[in-house]
């Protein structure tokens, strides 16, 4: 398959790319119609706002349950899979997840691994490591294939090609898919997807998935999808692997309904998608198919440093529905591309500062309103713009005694922003300076300058009012 | 020091201020299921066919003695001229004596004729352990008699269901099957299949048959005055 350089960007030049994102008219309409829908899909799952907020509080409590016996549970989700023949691996990095996962193909002397939809995977840049390697890493998943095709990375966790309009697919299939002809039908586009990336399930030795929940009771690694191609990639080839980030464990299967109910909701407004796939274990004695190997990655990659903290450890309670990007004004209207993370939007802004540290992602906490949207959805009652709020602190100023620092803590310290700061608390804490100050701004008021840096590019400059707030009270009970 | 044991070390050396107790999600769903008007029989079968109708699937009730012939003829209307079947399970004797041209079983290794599972079958029939009427979902677990491709790589999926095992939810499926338990451990591959596969990858535009079967069409198995 033809592909093209990665067409990704630095997470450090959110700033810069958001604007060229906003002047873009077609980019801003796919993801306006497309979160539109999204919404609309995921409002019509929950009539009963009462019942969904049992639910949510239902699901908030199994995340924590489990964050909070998360070693256990790891530990004891090992012992199950080992017990049931599926190899558990651990990685603290992507460098060594994809080290992992090079040699397991290697072993098997692999040309070509095809791969189900795997967030984590993205984290890792698995795919640059295999083609390293000398092997064929693939995108099944419609959407990541056509983002693949294209060079591209996923501007969604849930609709990775959601930025591209059918007549750009169209384009793209009909200039990089060899034999395909163009046509805007998306059951004709679909159908050349699926006669294509058939032939590659036949010949590939290696299968990659993602987990959705791995249960550590009965050592399942559960997979939420509605394409079939997850099935396929954990099914047709000799060996799977699958990866997966560490905080996915729950402790019992009885707990996986509740949260997958609320992940399929809050992400398409769907009550269930086509397939949920269980694996507990490879091919048995008799058995037909299946892989003959499995091997489980389970990966750090920061996430042990949000852990460290319970405020932040929240974070870790997330299970990848997508909605709070779906209902993100900002996220709408720059698209996931901008961010330059593997997890745009709310989600990517508070998990991002521990997967690839603040220096690089210290702005990404600050492209909120803090409306709050974000938590309102969230099935597991992150309060993200807590969070948000956290990381905008920890970005500028050192930890605080008792906690430890994060990767990049201060990283975006400016002395500048410290003597302004500075100078309003001094202001505010003091009522005679507070008025003397006011009383100046007032009658100096004409000499406000007309353009105050990015504040005036949109909107009108601020002026102080005639009179300060305490005159004008004054006046008025003077009546 | 490993990956591993420094991954475990990290995380307990973290605070922990709160222990939550275990969540009682069998109690949280007996309460829910009060709050609701509950269902009998009847209307689990029709909220069924009606999720699964929404999910692009069809279901034809059919009877112990006819839904053999049913296929029969659906296989011929449909114009399946290879339908692949388990051995050895309680309906494959019916099946083989129903006269179904084509009809082939799935007894080799899926490694020794791959290609032709993908090119030259035209239609897979598998069982079911239940079903799910709140979402209109089948419970099909694979083994060694009926494995994991047969309802995934044929283009249409026949999938017989005895309405004697609907079941309200998920959850209530779990434990009326006693999922995990000792008697009845999780099979390698256990799966929930609501309708043909799908996608909306392009433009949120629904499209059917994205990897897996284009069609399901479920018989369901019914006694002779609910038809």
């Amino acid at each position: 398959m033809a592909v093209s350089e990665l067409k990704f960007v630095p997470a450090s030049e959110f700033k810069q790319r958001t604007g060229a994102a906003v002047a873009d008219p077609h980019l801003r309409r796919s993801f306006r119609t497309a979160m539109d829908y999204l919404m609309a899909k995921r409002a019509a799952q929950f009539p009963d706002s009462a019942a969904l907020e049992r639910q949510r509080a239902l699901a908030e409590h199994i995340r924590k349950y489990s964050l909070s016996r998360l070693p256990d549970l790891l530990e004891q989700l090992e012992r199950q899979l080992t017990a049931n023949g599926i190899q558990v691996h651990w990685a603290e990095n992507g460098e060594q997840a994809n080290a992992i996962i090079v040699g397991i193909a290697k072993a098997h002397a692999a040309k070509l691994m095809v791969k189900g939809k795997s967030m984590v995977s993205e984290e890792t840049e698995l795919n640059a490591a295999m083609e390293a390697a000398g092997i064929e890493a693939l995108e099944c998943d419609m959407g990541e294939y056509i983002v693949q095709l294209d060079g591209e990375k996923p501007s969604h966790i849930i609709m990775p090609a959601i930025h591209k309009t059918k007549q750009q697919i169209a384009k793209l299939f009909a200039e990089k898919v060899p034999g395909a002809s163009y046509t805007e039908s998306v059951d004709e586009l679909i159908g050349i997807g699926r006669a294509l990336l058939r032939e590659k399930f036949m010949s590939a030795e290696i299968g990659l998935s993602g987990v959705n929940f791995a249960v550590a009771e009965t050592g399942t690694l559960c997979l939420v999808e509605n394409e079939g191609n997850g099935r396929m990639c954990t099914s047709v080839p000799d060996v799977h692997v699958a990866i997966t980030g560490i905080e996915k464990v729950v402790e019992k299967l009885e707990h996986v309904p509740p949260l997958f109910g609320l992940l399929t909701r809050s992400a398409t407004g769907q009550a269930i998608t086509t397939y949920f796939n269980m694996i507990s274990r490879r091919r048995q004695p008799g058995e037909r198919d299946g892989p003959k190997e499995v091997h489980l990655v389970l990966l750090d990659n920061g996430r042990t440093q949000a852990y460290a903290d319970e405020q932040l450890r929240t974070t870790l309670q997330c299970i990848r529905c997508g909605a709070c990007m779906n209902h993100c004004p900002v996220y709408t209207r720059v698209g996931g591309h901008a961010y330059g993370t593997t997890y745009p939007g709310p989600i990517g802004e508070i998990f991002s500062p521990h997967s690839m540290g603040l220096a690089t992602t210290h702005a990404l906490p600050t492209a909120s309103t803090l409306c709050g949207a974000c938590a309102e959805v969230c099935p597991v009652k992150i309060p993200i713009p807590e969070l948000l709020i956290r990381l905008r602190g920890d970005a500028t100023h050192p930890a605080s005694p008792g906690h430890a620092p994060l990767a990049g803590q201060g990283a975006a310290a400016s002395l500048l922003m410290n003597v302004v700061w500075g100078a309003w608390a001094t202001v505010y804490s003091r009522p005679a300076l507070y008025r003397a100050v006011t009383w100046l701004a007032t009658r100096l008021r004409a000499l406000t300058p007309p353009i105050q840096s990015g504040w005036t590019r949109s909107r009108t400059p601020l002026k102080a009012a005639r009179r300060t707030l305490h005159e004008e009270l004054a006046r008025r009970r003077g009546k | 020091m490993s990956a591993r044991e420094r991954i475990l070390r990290r995380l307990r050396a973290a605070p922990q201020s709160l222990a939550p107790l275990p969540p009682d999600v069998c109690g949280f769903y007996a309460a829910e299921r009060k709050r609701s008007a509950g269902d009998d029989r009847t209307q689990r079968i029709a909220r069924f066919c009606g999720q699964m109708a929404g999910w692009h699937g069809e279901v034809i009730p059919v009877t112990r003695g006819s839904w053999a012939q049913t296929l029969r003829q659906l296989c011929i209307a449909k114009k399946v001229g290879s339908l692949l079947y388990g051995r050895n399970t309680p309906y494959a004797k019916v099946l083989e004596d129903a006269g179904i041209g084509g009809l082939t079983p799935y007894d080799r290794p899926v490694d020794v004729w791959k290609t032709d599972l993908f090119r030259d079958i035209d239609a897979g029939f598998t069982t079911t352990r239940g079903a799910i009427a709140e979402t209109g979902t089948l419970i099909v677990w694979p083994d060694a008699n009926e494995p994991r491709l047969l309802s995934l790589v044929p283009p249409i999926h026949f999938a017989l269901l005895d309405a004697d095992q609907l079941h309200g939810t998920l959850i209530e499926a779990m434990t009326a099957q006693g999922w995990g338990a000792a008697a009845t451990p999780m099979p390698s591959n256990a799966l929930l299949i609501s309708g043909p596969s799908k996608t909306s990858d392009i433009q949120v535009t629904v499209a059917y048959g994205a990897h897996g079967p284009k069609e399901l069409i479920v018989l369901l198995l019914v006694g002779e005055g609910e038809l």
